[in-house]
């Protein structure tokens, strides 16, 4: 019996202890490599590319902090994860971070135990229809099929708005982007909706991306962003300075081919950036050096936009409302001091 | 005996296996505890409410295929609710579907035609041998193939066919055919009392009266005339093409057919396996034996053959219906909106109540499968012998 009793300690502690996460920092340090869950395959957010090597904006999101925590932006390993099994994943502790295309909600940050640490892509859900249709705004479709995916905030953006402009249609759930595209292109929808990042990343990928357009209505915001478990804000701060970290380069002009030259700049402001001046590296829990990093390594918000999904790519958005603040957009990070 | 030493007690060999199992069910409960306990720690730790509270919430999400009313502002529990009716609609037809299909196929292997026999068993074998998901999505991606809406294909003049489904008119009840539907059950009624009464007729006198005949006029033309004499109290509605889809009428979603053919066809096979074991089950003897009597061949099999071998086939037909119905949430993948789609997919990511919604859906799965092992085994019961054996 006694042994039994051991076992039953022993047995207890094992659960508990593998399922605490107090400090993710130390236990990502620990193993080496940052495991940073994102999309299953969305272009120009977090896609593998021709040779195997996972791209795109959130991806980047992850390289950054591999680059903050390691001084190593390939110290990572990106874990695909299904909109519906992502905060599962995330909270299970199998992945350390979650840069996956998500949208930040009252519930998901209050009730689901997660914490958003800034929005790396603001976004709005939208309409793709085929062209043939001519239809030019999202109040001429009532009565249409509606293909949308599952287990988004997509569902009850639609319903919401379908129900004030007094529309009906018929919903069409698709589980993945391949089963939308087969049936979105076959016809069984006149209309696909999600985010519209995700409309010009499905349309880049048709092929006769002409055919088809992209109604002017967003109907939600959807700030997407990064996050990670509530309860670590240690973890948390290191994430969202990295993220902000990118910000604030592109406001200085800080580019990954030029962050050499201003090593030795007059302004104090970039030298602490750099982590020439000041210990906020040390305050974080990483290396001094951690924004020269990020920037050397992935480079700046703007250079990520326009490599992943800018108008030289085939995803060719805009900067639109993802354009800096001092350009007119929204993205903004607080003061690095 | 000398004496409860503890020596005795742990050596008795009663008592030591009643120690063991209450030892094995400890360990059990203990660790189910353990799992409960830790679970539920982690959740508080993470600021994640517990508890069926949401249920109360409004869903927020529409669902295309109801039978019951439904809209977005109705609670999650009505979209459990809707859920489950589409899982059971598509149990229920799939079942019917797959039954047909089987023992059709079942007495075709037996069939003494060359052709016939083998035709069955290269169905079957092509059929069981392909893995249900993909029969699924195969059906789909055919009826995929289908006109598109706007050249949606008109036939037998009301009826359209598209990729979005069959269009047909829809019946408008008017006033009278409550009488008609009466006139139904009425007719029903009649025919069961007949069915007896002439059961009892032949035993007592050995006549034989054309009961199935007669009992299928009944149920065919009284309703009808009652139809005509109340003035055909019945209009149709019909679909019109009109702005993006078909407007009014009804219609039969390609989902839904693409279920019904993939689980119906796929379980279909299985179930033709089963009604095959049964019938052979049945010894040749009793065949010869009916034969020699001077019973025709359809009566044969009636009276003789399929009672017998039915003994054999309900318990694996069980099964496979059982099979059919857990295999009908596999329509996640093409989007038919039944209980693990609707309420287990988008209900949970609404409110994020993982284990609960899970819980729930389990537990209705649980349910649907024991209320049909529970009519399978009281069927199974009144088919099995009778007697002293």
């Amino acid at each position: 019996m006694k042994y039994i009793k051991s076992l039953m300690v022993a047995l207890t502690v094992v659960l508990f202890t593998s399922a605490s996460f107090a400090d993710t920092l130390n236990d990502v340090k620990a193993r080496g490599m940052l495991k940073c869950g994102s999309n299953t395959g969305l272009v120009g957010f977090a896609a593998p590319d021709d040779a195997g090597v996972w791209r795109g904006v959130d991806v980047d999101v992850c390289r950054a902090v591999a680059a903050a925590v390691f001084g190593d932006a390939e110290a990572m390993e990106v874990v695909p994860t299904t909109s519906k099994a992502r905060f599962t994943i995330l909270q299970s502790g199998e992945i350390d971070m979650l840069a996956r295309n998500t949208t930040w909600t009252f519930s998901r940050d209050v009730d689901l135990g997660l914490e958003f640490v800034g929005v790396n892509y603001y976004d709005g859900q939208g309409f793709l229809v085929p062209t043939s249709l001519g239809v030019t705004s999202a109040k001429e479709l009532d009565g249409a099929s509606i293909c949308i995916q599952v287990g988004t905030t997509t569902e009850l953006n639609l319903a919401d708005y379908f129900r004030m402009n007094k529309m009906e249609y018929e919903s069409i759930p698709v589980e993945t982007n391949d089963e939308a595209d087969a049936a979105f292109l076959a016809g069984r929808c006149d209309v696909y909706t999600t985010d519209q990042s995700g409309l010009y990343a499905q349309r880049s990928t048709y092929p006769n991306p002409d055919d088809w357009v992209v109604l002017p209505e967003i109907i939600s915001k959807e700030p997407l962003g990064p996050s990670v478990r509530h309860g670590d804000s240690k973890w948390a701060d290191v994430v969202r300075w990295s993220l902000n970290t990118m910000i604030i380069a592109e406001e200085m002009g800080i580019t990954s081919a030029n962050v050499d030259s201003f090593l030795s700049s007059d302004n104090p402001g970039i030298l602490r950036l750099l982590g020439k001046e000041g210990a906020y590296g040390a305050m974080l829990g990483v290396n001094n050096d951690f924004g020269y990093q990020i920037i050397k390594q992935v480079g700046n918000y703007g250079e990520s936009f326009e490599r992943n999904i800018g108008l030289s790519t085939p995803m060719a958005i805009a900067r639109g409302v993802n354009a800096m603040w001092t350009e007119g957009g929204l993205i903004y990070a607080p003061p690095f001091r | 005996m000398n004496g409860l030493t503890l020596r005795n007690i742990f050596f008795d060999e009663k008592i030591r296996s009643i120690l063991i199992q209450a030892f094995v069910v400890g360990l059990i409960g203990a660790g189910i505890y353990a799992l409960v306990q830790t679970t539920s720690y982690n959740l508080d730790k993470r600021g994640i409410d517990t508890g069926f509270e949401f249920l109360k919430n409004p869903a927020g999400y529409d669902i295309s295929l109801t039978l019951i009313p439904y809209a977005s502002t109705d609670t999650h529990l009505q979209a459990y609710f809707v859920g489950l009716i589409n899982t059971l609609l598509i149990a229920v037809t799939g079942c019917f579907v797959a039954t047909i299909i089987g023992f059709t196929i079942g007495i075709i292997r037996l069939s003494s035609n060359w052709l016939f026999r083998n035709f069955a068993y290269a169905y079957v074998e092509a059929t069981r041998n392909v893995p249900i998901l993909l029969h699924i999505i195969f059906w789909y991606t055919v009826l995929l193939e289908l006109p598109r809406i706007k050249e949606a294909d008109n036939f037998l003049k009301f009826f359209f066919l598209s990729n979005r489904g069959v269009y047909s008119p829809a019946p408008i009840l008017q006033d009278g055919m409550g009488i008609v539907f009466l006139t139904i059950i009425f007719s029903i009624i009649f025919a069961i009392i007949f069915n007896i009464w002439a059961k009892k007729k032949q035993e007592n006198t050995g006549v034989q009266l054309p009961v199935f005949l007669i009992n299928s006029g009944v149920i065919i033309f009284l309703p009808i005339i009652v139809f005509v004499a109340l003035g055909m109290p019945l209009l149709w509605d019909h679909p019109v093409l009109k702005g993006f889809n078909f407007k009014g009428g009804m219609v039969i979603r390609p989902e839904f057919v693409a279920m019904l053919l993939g689980l119906g066809i796929y379980t279909g096979s299985y179930i033709a396996e089963v009604v095959r074991s049964g019938i052979i089950s049945v010894s040749k003897g009793q065949r010869e034996a009916a034969s020699a009597l001077g019973l025709k061949k359809n009566i044969v099999m009636k009276l003789i053959i399929v009672p017998q071998a039915l003994r054999v086939i309900i318990p694996p037909l069980t099964n496979q219906y059982l099979n059919l119905t857990k295999n009908s949430s596999l329509g996640i993948a093409i989007g038919y909106a039944d209980l693990v789609h609707g309420f287990g997919g988008i209900s949970l990511n609404v409110t994020g109540q993982a284990i609960e919604i899970m819980a729930m859906v389990m537990a209705t799965y649980l349910t649907i499968s024991l209320t049909i092992s529970l009519f399978m085994n009281l069927y199974n019961k009144s088919v099995q012998f009778k007697g002293n054996s």
